[in-house]
């Protein structure tokens, strides 16, 4: 365990936490609508993946803010885009489930299960042939790997020997459905292991995850193929504001809880001392502060005006000749 | 009667009377549906009739399909009509072609249900309505649910139809408290007049019906005119004869329709109303429809994306206007 990356895994996954509880809030207050799917319990996943994966392009699903925020993308647009305001990462047009920053590389936010595999897969594929072994990191749900375009993507990734990793945060439910109703196994890692590397790891920590993470890009840059990593973690809320999940155990849930990734980084890294006391107060302050900033960002951002509707339909050479 | 009471209804008696009839879809056994259309039906008929089915739209399709072939009725549902194209191979090149394609030998008994429409800012890719899409594929039966007792029986109906069945519902009418009235010999493909008039017809079909039937009153106050109003129900086959009456009485029409305006469900009808009665018309006919964009998650954007009864009643005024009616 490293001091100061401990310390960055600390503040992003902090901030992260303290963003999903601040998106809750201002959904409840009606500032937020539609589908909201929060990260709360699967910080590790979204933060350790994007400090190893640190270069190459992403795609992701829906349940995507604290991986953005964790690639660098800027809360205060994440939180207007949740409001649907025109300073949103996307214009208040796409908003929780669609953040898209090419500038980052991060390319959603889609929110049809498993159709970002192919597109991540075609990707890699345009990255290999241009010498790019920075390659591409694809995330998603366990029930996605139910899919054919899930299968599909495995294959065609292996044939061609791709530079993908595949990342899996399986959380055990597919909105009410348990992974293991619809699907021979929940160890998940199984479905990749005939086509490349595949593991599973302990996904409600951070460092675990960091260092998995690690060794398949080191796999993908050496031209080796694909790597898939099984990531066990658990959404402490629903699957979206408009599910209760009262469809799991408080046991399970209390399992999970006492897991908990930010928790229990901090109580490692003061047992081992790499960690002043102080930074934990310093770092939550310093979140509390950058999350008021992101709302109030919002609240005051002005909505996008109604000529927006038909902008961005087509490119501007397009538009000009399409009535 | 809730919407979703009635659908639940429909699907629980269908199974009661007939054990061949069997229910998949994501979230549709334990959960009980992630609209609550099949609460109560897991325990009532076990996992063998009431499957869980993985995130995997075109085989639950297929599956069902299958299943058609093997002797049982299933209802397929597809969690919003959204997904419904990772099942369009499925849908279209299998269980719209099989009986054609066997020269009459096959038969596909199979209802698929799935709501659609602009619900409240779930952006572009759940906001969509392809009545459109499956309203123009032969073999394919497309029903389009607006009210309770509609839904109830038009299900019923669907589930012992011997052909597929697109049975469309939209998301915003599940908890919505409704008329409930039982109909014997109900014709599921029978449009139905909701409200006589005199001078102008509005045609428009499942959500559209509650902003049309809004907008109606200050329509007739401002025009100082009568207006009928047809909900289609079927989208195919189409019921021209209740149309063509009502337009023969009228001779002004106006189709209000959630959907896109290029390409929509109401471009066919207008094409059907040119075609057949042309010179029934003292007026072009009119279509009020979604913009032509991916539906926006601002909720202002939203709503400018499809027609509401405010713009119902702006646009058939200064249509009106327009026609020196
Ligand atoms: C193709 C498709 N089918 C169904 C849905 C509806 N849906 C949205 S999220 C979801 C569950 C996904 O679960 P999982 O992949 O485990 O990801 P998690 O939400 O647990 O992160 C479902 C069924 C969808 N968005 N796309
Ligand atoms: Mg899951």
């Amino acid at each position: 365990m490293n001091s100061a990356r401990v310390k960055t895994f600390y503040y992003l996954m902090k901030l992260g936490r303290e963003f999903e509880l601040a998106a809750k809030e201002q959904y409840m207050q009606g500032n937020i609508a539609g589908f909201l799917h929060l990260d709360i319990g699967q910080e590790a996943c979204s933060v350790g993946t994007m400090q190893a994966f640190d270069k190459g392009d992403v795609f992701t699903h829906y349940r995507e803010h604290v991986l953005a925020i964790a690639r660098g993308m800027d809360p205060k647009l994440i939180m207007a885009e949740l409001f649907g305001k025109v300073t949103g990462v996307s214009k208040g047009k796409g908003g929780s489930m669609h953040l898209f920053e090419p500038k980052l590389d991060f390319y959603g936010g889609d929110a049809i299960v498993a159709a970002h595999l192919p597109i991540a897969t075609g990707c890699a594929y345009a990255r290999k042939i241009e010498g790019e072994m920075a390659g591409v990191f694809a995330i998603f749900g366990d029930g996605a790997t139910n899919a054919g375009a899930f299968f599909e993507s495995l294959n065609i990734a292996a044939a061609w020997k791709l530079p993908i990793i595949f990342f899996c945060e399986n959380n055990y439910y597919a909105i009410g459905t348990r992974i293991g109703w619809v699907s021979p196994f929940e160890e998940l890692y199984h479905k990749a292991r005939h086509y490349m590397p595949s593991t599973r790891i302990n996904g409600m920590d951070v460092c675990e995850v960091y260092e998995a993470v690690m060794k398949a890009k080191e796999h993908i840059e050496e031209g080796l193929g694909p790597y898939f990593i099984e990531a066990e973690t658990y959404r402490y809320e629903g699957h979206s504001m408009s599910d209760n999940g009262k469809y799991r155990s408080e046991e399970e849930m209390e399992i999970f809880k006492s897991r908990d990734p930010i928790e229990n980084l901090k109580k490692e890294a003061l047992k081992l001392g790499i960690v002043e006391p102080e930074y934990f107060e310093e770092t939550n302050k310093k979140v509390a502060k950058e999350i008021q900033e992101a709302i109030e960002f919002a609240a005051n951002s002005p909505e996008p005006d109604l000529s927006e509707l038909y902008e961005d339909v087509y490119c501007k050479e397009c538009t000009n000749v399409i009535p | 009667m809730l919407y979703r009471e009635a659908l639940n209804r429909a699907i629980d008696e269908s199974m009661a009377a007939d054990k061949s009839v069997v229910i998949l879809g994501e979230d549709v056994g334990r959960y009980g549906g992630s609209y609550r259309v099949s609460e109560g039906l897991f325990a009532k008929y076990g996992p063998k009739r009431v499957i869980d089915t993985p995130i995997a739209e075109l085989s639950i399709v297929g599956n069902a399909i299958g299943m058609a072939i093997a002797g049982l009725r299933p209802i397929a549902e597809i969690m919003t009509v959204n997904f419904s194209l990772l099942a369009m191979d499925q849908i279209v090149n299998h269980a719209a072609k099989f009986r054609y394609m066997s020269g009459g030998k096959m038969t596909i008994p199979l209802t698929i249900r799935m709501p659609g429409g602009v619900s409240r800012q779930l952006a572009a890719q759940h906001s969509e309505s392809y009545e459109t899409i499956y309203s123009a594929v032969p073999g394919l039966i497309v029903l389009a649910a607006s009210n309770a007792t509609y839904a109830y029986h038009a299900l019923k109906a669907a589930i012992f139809l011997n052909d597929p069945v697109i049975f469309l519902e939209h998301e915003l009418l599940y908890p919505m408290e409704m008329d409930f009235k039982e109909i014997e010999n109900f014709d599921p493909f029978k449009a139905q007049v909701i409200k006589e008039g005199e001078n102008l017809t509005i045609l428009t079909y499942l959500k559209m019906r509650y902003d049309v039937l809004q907008a109606v009153p200050q329509i007739e106050k401002e025009l100082g005119i009568s207006v009928e109003v047809i909900d289609l129900n079927s989208l195919r086959p189409l019921d021209m004869k209740t149309i063509s009456d009502s337009i023969k009485k009228t001779k002004r029409v106006v189709l209000v329709e959630e959907d896109h305006k290029t390409g929509g469900y109401g471009a066919e009808v207008i094409a059907r109303i040119s075609e057949q009665l042309f010179y029934e018309l003292d007026a072009p006919p009119l279509r009020i429809a979604g913009e032509d964009v991916p539906i926006p998650y601002n909720r202002k954007l939203e709503l400018a994306s499809i027609p509401t009864p405010d713009k119902i009643v702006t646009q058939i005024v200064q249509w009106s206007q327009a026609n020196g009616l």
